[in-house]
């Protein structure tokens, strides 16, 4: 199963290696990393996206714990959560697409942030999946680039991942 | 007083009542030697090559349950390290390991003599540390030793770059760490524990196997009054021996891939296992899931999360340090009313009793040809099985293992998790420094023991008498074995051709050498050596080289399906 895996480590040269490093020694998936500071300038806060088996994913989740610059580790799918990321895409638009990739970018709540006379570029946001189902909507002949962040996650309500 | 990091780093170490240091020079680490020089507290072992360093302070450490110590410089000196480093990781033990680094503004420049070695180290340490700055050496080095020694232990790296270590600073040693991201358990969860009882309590074919976490937590004298208590088979894993008395009569041997045909059919056929300090390695559960076709509920006391319900399915899983742990399970049993179910027991000892009647480790000696398995129960027999014992990587040392009847923990020193060759002359080393006046032998082959030969010049140099005991086949024996059973006898690249003459190579180092070719000269020879109580002998006894090692359970097999010298 896809699991979110937020966790809050020491802000440290080499910190994310051994994050990176552990995925890639131990074999276990990484569909995709994130990191970037947060507003205690000592840490920063890691979002991985990966998948494996129950027993697979408690491993990782252990795993993630015994490194030592790991502060703190929260696994997203054990409770309720939001999932968001952000994709960048560009596309041809050129004659009647022109309209038409205005339609689905309004259609998925993208923007358009900006402009030439034979593409667009859009801003959209959401779910991995909801991101996946825009590409697949349109022509993928009509894609000229994408760029996503991967995935980040928050807790609902009260589940909180702080120190 | 301002003192510059390298004096610091030795202060440091003085502070931490660092005995020895093991180590080589070199251009990173040249303000750090100066600053060794200037003082006598800490001594320095100058070995032959860093890994020697490395499985010399591993030895040491193994050997008394303080943290060892090795000095290596950048680059050549580090990448040497790296085996010493990784067979220490897999063995959980506590180093800290100090290396030198090219100076800061050098790092990332392809300068000469470096490597990301805390890089390249990083998958097989604790943790590591690059220290920038002067004023973290003292508390790095603090960290270091914490991080080492607490919990599941392990070595830890710190890479000092050349610059760092000639810069000043006021030394403080800082008297306490905390890391806010690192709190490793100390006592179980007093719920599991009580449900870990209770099971023992009503098992009917209860088996109890215990690991090198039970030696790590000094937690034998709880393991022995436990079985003691409880009445129930015990095994070790090769990496356990002698935490549990070998000679004592619920003690049914070493399990694992060349265990005890006793010891692997009761942990194959158990209803309620206990695991102490031991992680369901491939090579002690062989086939996991054939291991597992048998239903039985399994209670896993182990320090590091992370090693329980790895391979295997777990019921009750206790996360704590072993001798904690024990000591409050002991602690509710005694306030327990029920006692064992002494009938079931009565019936599961008979089992276990028939399956040792095999006496799986009964070999054919003979007149002709010394066979490995005489020479270490001679060894055992004259070193009244009270020898500090490390061995090599082969035959030789499953044969150790199953021969040598280890009473007390912390005297088997041995690679278990990396397997590596190698490390029994250095670790001979550390053993005996750390053991000045205790007999110490070192078990070899004569694939193994050149691997890391060098050492004797060092032992000469240090005065350290070892007596090593090298099982000479003139082969690499456990891959011909192994050619022998699943390769159709083709002996790929498995014979030793060419081998020196051990005798005068042990003389040239200016030790004593004796060859022995006749099984007739096999304990005068061993009394001889012991005998010289000050000199390092070099036994090279020419073993039978067609003897394998018995029992047998293939990798990838289940424990049952174990192969025994009589089905050949
Ligand atoms: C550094 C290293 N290289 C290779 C191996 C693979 N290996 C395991 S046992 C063995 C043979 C060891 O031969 P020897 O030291 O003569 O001991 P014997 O098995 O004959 O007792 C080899 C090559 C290893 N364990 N370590």
């Amino acid at each position: 199963m896809r699991h979110i895996i937020s966790l809050l480590m020491e802000n440290e040269a080499g910190a994310l290696s051994r994050v990176a490093g552990l995925f890639s020694a131990r074999g276990y998936n990484i569909e995709s990393l994130t990191v970037a500071p947060t507003e205690d300038q000592t840490m920063s806060r890691m979002t991985i996206v990966t998948s494996g088996s129950d027993d697979v994913i408690e491993q990782i989740n252990k795993q993630l714990n015994k490194l030592v610059e790991v502060v703190a580790v929260m696994d997203m799918n054990e409770g309720d959560h939001l999932e968001r990321e952000l994709m960048l895409v560009k596309v041809r638009a050129v004659g009647e697409a022109r309209e038409e990739m205005k339609r689905m970018a309004d259609i998925f709540r993208g923007r358009i942030i900006d402009v030439t006379d034979r593409s667009y570029t859009m801003e959209l946001t959401g779910s991995g999946s909801k991101l996946d189902s825009f590409l697949q909507a349109i022509d993928t002949s009509m894609i000229l680039e994408t760029v996503r962040t991967g995935a980040c996650g928050i807790g609902r309500g009260d589940r909180i991942l702080k120190l | 007083m301002e003192l510059t990091g390298a004096e610091i780093a030795i202060r440091c170490l003085q502070e931490e009542g660092v005995e020895y240091v093991f180590g080589y020079p070199g251009g990173a680490v040249l303000f750090i030697y100066d600053a060794l020089f200037n003082q006598d507290k800490v001594k320095h072992i100058l070995v032959r090559h860093e890994q020697a360093a490395v499985h010399a302070a591993d030895g040491y450490a193994r050997s008394t349950d303080k943290v060892g110590v090795a000095l290596v410089t950048s680059g050549p000196g580090a990448t040497n390290a790296v085996t010493g480093i990784a067979t220490a990781y897999m063995d959980s033990i506590p180093l800290v390991i100090i290396s030198g680094q090219v100076p800061t503004s050098f790092i990332g420049e392809d300068a000469f003599q470096e490597v990301d070695t805390v890089g390249i180290t990083r998958p097989c340490v604790k943790h590591n540390f690059l220290v920038k700055d002067v004023r973290d050496v003292a508390s790095t080095i603090k960290k270091a030793f914490y991080l080492a020694k607490s919990g599941r232990p392990g070595p830890v790296l710190v890479d000092i770059p050349k610059d760092v270590s000639n810069q000043k600073t006021e030394f403080n040693y800082p008297t306490a760490v905390s890391v806010r991201s690192y709190h490793p358990a100390q006592h179980g969860e007093e719920g599991q524990i009580k449900q870990a009882a209770q099971l023992l309590l009503d098992a009917k074919r209860p088996m109890i196997y215990a690991g090198g976490g039970v030696v790590l937590s000094e937690a034998s004298k709880q393991l022995i009054e436990l079985v003691r208590l409880l009445g129930f088979p015990i095994t070790n894993t090769l990496m356990g021996l002698g935490g549990y008395p070998a000679t004592d009569k619920q003690f049914i041997g070493m399990l694992g891939m060349h265990g005890t045909y006793e010891a692997n059919l009761a942990m194959h056929n158990c209803d309620v296992l206990l695991a102490v300090g031991a992680r369901f390695d491939d090579r002690v559960i062989g086939n996991v899931a054939h291991f597992g076709q048998v239903p039985r509920k399994i209670i896993h006391i182990d320090i590091d999360p992370s090693s329980i319900a790895k391979r295997v399915r777990v019921d009750v899983p206790i996360v704590g340090d072993v001798a904690h742990v024990l000591g409050d399970l002991l602690a509710v049993l005694h306030s327990s009313k029920q006692q064992p179910d002494a009938q079931a027991l009565v019936a599961w000892w008979k089992q276990i009793d028939e399956w040792r009647g095999k006496n799986c480790l009964l070999y054919r000696n003979s007149d002709e040809v010394i066979k490995p398995q005489f020479v270490l129960q001679k060894l055992y027999e004259i070193t009244g099985g009270d020898a500090f014992i490390t061995s090599d990587v082969g035959q030789h040392q499953m044969w150790t293992a199953q021969y040598y009847k280890f009473d007390q923990p912390r005297r088997w020193i041995n690679s278990g998790g990396l397997g590596t060759m190698g490390f029994g002359l250095p670790a001979a080393m550390g053993v005996k420094l750390a053991h000045p006046d205790a007999t110490v032998a070192c078990v070899t082959g004569e694939g193994s023991i050149q691997m890391n030969i060098q050492e004797l010049s060092t032992c000469k140099q240090f005065r350290l008498p070892i007596k090593v005991i090298a099982l000479n086949n003139r082969y690499l024996g456990m891959v011909r074995q192994w050619q022998e059973f699943f390769h159709g006898n083709r002996y790929s690249e498995s014979y030793m051709d060419a081998l020196p003459d051990f005798v005068k190579l042990a003389e040239a180092y200016g030790h004593v050498g004796i060859r022995v070719t006749k099984p007739s000269d096999v304990e005068g020879a061993l009394r001889e050596a012991f005998a010289r109580k000050n000199d390092l002998v070099f036994m090279d006894f020419q073993t039978d080289p067609t003897e394998n090692v018995f029992p047998m359970v293939p990798g990838g097999k289940g424990l049952s399906e174990v192969i025994l010298a009589e089905d050949l």
